[in-house]
């Protein structure tokens, strides 16, 4: 309004105009970001404390849902198989994924086209890697037993039919697909590896295996570390996978946590214990990756 | 396929390290480990394939045959007389594109607002947002379908379109790419009194086209394979998608194992070819986010 204004309110309506204009791009994404997923967010931590059936809507009920999980056998069976899943795809996946790229890393030659190849299970539709594991698996007729026959197993697993090895045959495929994606993040972590440093382990006579282990890995820590974290919630959230591959079983082998909600969700309509059990998925990620985050900072100041 | 399956930045980079060491042992050795994991990530493609191509009866027939006796390429018309192949296919296309032209676009307009204009509260907001890429959406699943089933959206393909379109990816790509893109750039075309809109779209846009592909790809992979969300929202058979209806045709014709993985080639095959053609943007936007759950 006034032709000459004093420089605080000017930068005050310079702020004010800049909210609207940030506000004025945010807007669009933000509304469906709102909506969709932080209105979700706190309704889940209200849902929790209510029974809801297939009839009427949400009521109140308390702890009645911590309760009665701390007497769900089934509810104790999935956090134990998620924990059994991320307890091997973990360590199975940074291996695998961190050594391809180590391999990959070199002058070979074909390295461009496992570079693409490697990737194929990740952008594969799950409905179909699942059925084709499914068959590999297969265990009279299926080539995965074949082969194991062939190499001197007389008495090759059940693998999916079978409640010991389902675990072990979707923790495997799980690890499949998703290594070449992380050998891909821990590509793009070796090129910030300064030469330098390989050629000084080279001088001092170190072989291929210490100067992996002290130069390479050192380095790579801040990849590790996203990566770990990145795998962690990837295992706490597995579901389509187990759902298509074994559909938790046979029996409860391969129930996870997050199959487990969407059972007493979208099956039995037990909106409100669903939403308790899916209060402890997400305290499970929200706790277990704050820690990883802890223990790194510590570990680098 | 030949090309090089690296993010231009780590093309322009040093010769990796290694490569003078040069002895013969360890070369061979790096081709039987690149040989092994070779085959034991393309096998189950390739299986697919040939059992697409055999017998019901060859698929499990003892000893394994690698190669189809008489290839039944026949398999390949008559799944699209025996399920609904056009509708799923259809479904899926129109998803995917839908979602991915949402996301990209009202992604990058977001995080523009993110990156080049300051104003209070605005890190504390985007510290919000990244936080959600850690939530998983199983954890929120419930509550947000009671919300769509409220807005009578779910069994309508608007409940996908609406789940997959609004993610944080979008603006955390584009935000860390609108950063790389110097302010003196923006301050000047503000100061030839450009309007911000008018940065945005006839500079920013422009600018960040690789980073925009690596989006739209990310986002087209993605819904395309998506299989929970279909499986909760679309009822109707109509409404399918690929991957929902490959699910049912799976359990309809069990015994089918041919005609099966006839099916299972025909979801993967749009994707892959989507991917080869855009597999320098796909790299990229994984190498420079890795958030990708």
């Amino acid at each position: 309004m006034t032709t000459v204004s004093p420089a605080p309110s000017r930068r005050g309506r310079v702020t004010a105009r800049n909210t609207l204009l940030g506000w004025s791009f945010l807007l669009p994404n933000f509304v469906g970001f709102a909506v969709l997923t932080m209105v979700p967010v706190v309704l889940l931590f209200y849902y929790a404390f209510t029974t809801w059936d297939i009839f009427g809507g949400a009521e109140w009920s308390g702890l009645d849902n911590a309760r009665q999980m701390m007497h769900d056998s089934s509810f104790w069976t999935a956090v134990k198989n998620t924990v059994y899943y991320t307890v091997f795809h973990i360590p199975l996946t940074l291996v695998a994924s961190l050594g391809l790229a180590v391999l990959l890393n070199k002058r070979l030659r074909a390295v461009a086209f496992f570079r693409t190849v490697a990737f194929f299970p990740y952008i594969a539709s799950i409905v179909a890697v699942a059925q084709v594991w499914n068959m590999l698996f297969s265990p009279g007729y299926g080539p995965v037993n074949a082969i194991l026959r062939a190499v001197g197993v007389d008495n090759p697993p059940g693998w999916t039919t079978s409640a010991d090895w389902s675990m072990p045959a979707v923790i495997l495929v799980g690890t499949w697909r998703e290594m070449g994606y992380f050998m891909l993040i821990f590509l793009a972590g070796l090129q910030t590896v300064p030469g330098e440093l390989y050629e000084a382990a080279r001088v001092d006579g170190a072989n291929a295996w210490q100067r992996l282990r002290a130069v390479t890995l050192p380095c790579l820590r801040p990849t590790t570390f996203f990566v770990v974290v990145m795998l962690t919630i990837n295992s706490f959230k597995v579901l389509d996978l187990i759902l298509v591959m074994t559909n938790g079983g046979p029996g409860q082998s391969t129930l996870v946590l997050a199959q487990y909600v969407y059972r007493k969700g979208f099956e039995e309509n037990q909106f409100g214990y669903a939403s308790a059990v899916s209060v402890v998925l997400f305290l499970l990620c929200f706790l277990v990756t704050m820690v990883q985050f802890v223990v790194n900072r510590r570990r680098e100041a | 396929m030949t090309t090089l399956l690296t993010p231009a930045s780590v093309r322009t980079q040093a010769p990796p390290p290694g490569r003078r060491t040069g002895n013969r042992l360890g070369r061979l050795l790096g081709y039987l480990a690149m040989l092994v994991a070779s085959i034991a990530v393309l096998l189950p493609f390739y299986w697919m394939i040939v059992s697409s191509l055999k017998t019901n009866n060859e698929v499990f027939t003892l000893p394994v045959t690698w190669l189809p006796a008489k290839p039944q390429w026949h398999h390949y018309v008559d799944i699209w007389t025996r399920s609904d192949m056009t509708t799923w296919l259809g479904n899926t296309m129109l998803l995917s594109v839908a979602v991915t032209f949402l996301q990209v676009l009202t992604g990058s307009f977001a995080a523009y607002g993110f990156a080049k204009i300051r104003f209070p509260g605005r890190d504390a907001l985007f510290l919000l947002y990244i936080g959600t890429l850690a939530v998983p959406w199983q954890s929120y699943m419930i509550p947000q379908f009671v919300l769509l089933s409220k807005f009578h959206l779910s069994n309508t393909l608007w409940a996908i379109i609406a789940i997959q379109a609004f993610g944080a990816l979008g603006v955390f790509l584009m935000k860390q790419f609108y950063e790389s893109i110097p302010d003196e750039l923006v301050d000047a075309a503000r100061i030839d009194g450009m309007s911000e809109y008018g940065i945005y779209r006839r500079i920013m846009l422009p600018l960040s086209t690789p980073a925009l592909a690596s989006l739209a790809l990310l986002t087209l992979v993605s819904t395309w394979n998506d299989f929970l969300g279909p499986l909760l929202y679309l009822r109707s058979s109509d409404l399918w998608t690929i991957q929902l209806g490959l699910r049912t045709f799976i359990s309809q014709y069990s015994a089918e194992y041919a005609l099966i993985m006839t099916g299972s080639v025909l979801s993967v095959l749009p994707i892959v070819v989507i991917f080869l053609l855009g597999q320098r943007y796909f790299v990229e936007g994984v190498a420079t986010t890795g958030l990708k759950g």
